[in-house]
């Protein structure tokens, strides 16, 4: 409750009157009319002119930090003993970070900066000939997405529709595991391996499958070179692991199978694994639906066009009646 | 005695048609102690990187090869162009780092000292000075995304030095068949990591101090003769 204001002009305490002096405007119509017949112009304060606005002027600043590095889910000691505090804070604390920050450095003030971090892998990827800053976009979203893979406690075995799928695909958990371990020791040089969800049977992206069937939506173990995603390939990614040396050099040193291994064996949170899964097999039949649409639509509009219409019969020569 | 010679020579032929001796590597031994390029490199990451990674080059090198041998022999075409990656990855993680220990020696005999005679004068021609090499070589170095490494290279046709990275362990031959390494710098990860963390760009400059001028030198005089 605004306290009661005395009217500058009149002097007259007015409870619903907030400041009145100068600004006549916080009065509403009738008791500005009040202000008006009682005071005089000379001894109200003048009201001082707004200036224009200059509306280019007002565009805010280029945020300098358009993306902030996200915190990690859990502490940095959390993992332990199978992914030191060490490791883990220098990969967060100068990897992640240092990506983060060089992709400011890059985008900031220019279109990108509006993107989502999606997106901006994508884009930058640029089909096979990256943009300068395509490292650090892919490099920030593989991070994020990597953290959220493990857990604390982590490990066990999946459940529901992922331990249905990995049967179904690999034949079972171990068979999986292997396939992963194989992945991981053949990229050669730095990289990431993925488990990810592959909607169309065909591996070229933006194609139509041409026979869907059940078994067209699967699982797949990618390994993928430097910074590259499966994003690229338009697949689903349900789980990474960072096979970059300063991943597991200080837990592990060169021994990457046992870094993979335990990695699967305690790091991992199969309750993501599963989410990602249900949330990729929703938008893969909610695209499907949608391209079935369009294509359906692009079907009609051709039947359409190609309707002729019925020319009108030729004016023919009336025949002669036989004359009997 | 000319039965027996018939004999043995009936059952040594299917066998002698068939083999062919297989010449596989071994690791070959550093010239100095682990603990001698301290501080510029430590003795732990030496140790780690010769006896574990060049090692598991080597042993996964031979593997390599024998299977080679025996799709060759088969006639087995898709095995073959199967095992090219993993031949070019072991064989040349094995042919660059034992380059890469003839590179480095302990300041105590010498390392780190600049290049005299021939190869300082080409370096002076093509470069300008040994600052403005070792500054290109620090910042194609640092530049190079991933793991890879960085070489001052001689272009025996055109008669010139050059710096080149290549990625991963592909050697300096897959950037031109003309090329011959003199000098490679290890850009991977496991090279500095234990001793640097993040930091390439301090590794690298560190790296000089241990640098063999004279066999890149050796190398320069004998290849451009």
């Amino acid at each position: 409750m605004q306290p009661a204001t005395a009217c500058a002009s009149s002097g007259l305490t007015i409870p619903w009157l907030r400041r009145c002096s100068s600004l006549r405007v916080k009065c509403s119509t009738s008791q500005r009319a009040h202000c008006a017949s009682t005071s005089t112009a000379d001894t109200a304060e003048p009201i001082e002119p707004i200036e224009p606005i200059d509306p280019i002027e007002t565009d805010p600043e280029p945020d300098p930090e358009p993306f902030k590095l996200k915190p990690l889910p859990y502490p940095f000691n959390a993992l332990e003993p199978h992914m030191s505090k060490e490791t883990v804070e220098y990969h967060w604390e100068r990897h992640h970070r240092g990506h983060v920050d060089s992709l400011n450095a890059i985008i900031q003030g220019t279109e990108f900066a509006e993107m989502e971090l999606e997106n901006m892998v994508l884009t930058s990827y640029n089909e096979g000939n990256p943009l300068p800053f395509f490292v650090h976009a892919s490099q920030v979203w593989n991070h994020d997405f990597f953290w959220e893979t493990m857990k604390p406690g982590g490990g066990g075995n999946p459940s529901g529709v992922l331990k249905y799928l990995i049967e179904r695909d690999f034949g079972s958990l171990d068979e999986l595991a292997k396939e992963i371990q194989n992945a991981a020791l053949t990229q050669f040089g730095s990289g990431w391996v993925w488990l990810a969800y592959k909607a169309h049977r065909l591996g070229v992206g933006n194609d139509i499958n041409p026979r869907p069937s059940k078994k067209d939506k699967r699982l797949v173990v990618v390994k993928t070179p430097n910074a590259v995603s499966p994003l690229v390939w338009d697949y689903y990614p349900l789980l990474a692991i960072d096979v970059w040396e300063h991943a597991y050099y200080m837990d592990y040193e060169n021994r990457r199978g046992d870094y993979v291994s335990v990695f699967l064996d305690k790091l991992i949170s199969w309750d993501v694994v599963s989410y990602r899964l249900k949330n990729a097999m929703f938008r893969a039949s909610k695209r499907e639906k949608m391209e079935k649409r369009e294509m359906l639509l692009d079907k009609m509009k051709e039947a359409t066009l190609r309707v002729k219409v019925r020319p009108t019969p030729k004016a023919r020569p009336k025949m002669k009646r036989r004359q009997y | 005695m000319a039965l027996r010679s018939v004999v043995s020579r009936k059952t040594l032929a299917p066998a002698l048609r068939h083999y062919r001796s297989l010449t596989t590597f071994t690791l070959p031994d550093l010239p100095y102690d682990y603990g001698a390029l301290e501080p510029a490199i430590s003795g732990e990451i030496m140790r780690l990187h010769h006896q574990k990674h060049h090692q598991t080059y080597v042993t996964n090198y031979n593997k390599a090869l024998e299977q080679l041998d025996a799709a060759v022999s088969k006639g087995d075409a898709k095995g073959v162009v199967q095992l090219q990656s993993a031949l070019k990855f072991n064989g040349g993680g094995h042919v660059n780092h034992s380059i890469f220990w003839q590179n480095l020696k302990p300041v105590s005999e010498g390392g780190g000292e600049p290049p005299h005679g021939a190869l300082g004068w080409a370096i002076d021609k093509d470069f300008g000075s040994l600052e403005a090499l070792v500054k290109k070589i620090n910042s194609e170095g640092a530049a190079l995304q991933g793991s890879g490494w960085v070489w001052l290279a001689l272009d025996k046709e055109q008669k010139i030095l050059k710096v080149e990275t290549t990625p991963n362990q592909d050697p300096l031959v897959t950037k031109g068949v003309s090329l011959v390494p003199l000098l490679g710098v290890d850009v991977w990860e496991h090279a500095y990591y234990l001793q640097y963390k993040n930091v390439r760009p301090d590794y690298l400059a560190n790296i000089w101090n241990v640098i063999n001028w004279k066999y890149a030198s050796e190398v320069y005089e004998k290849e451009s003769a």
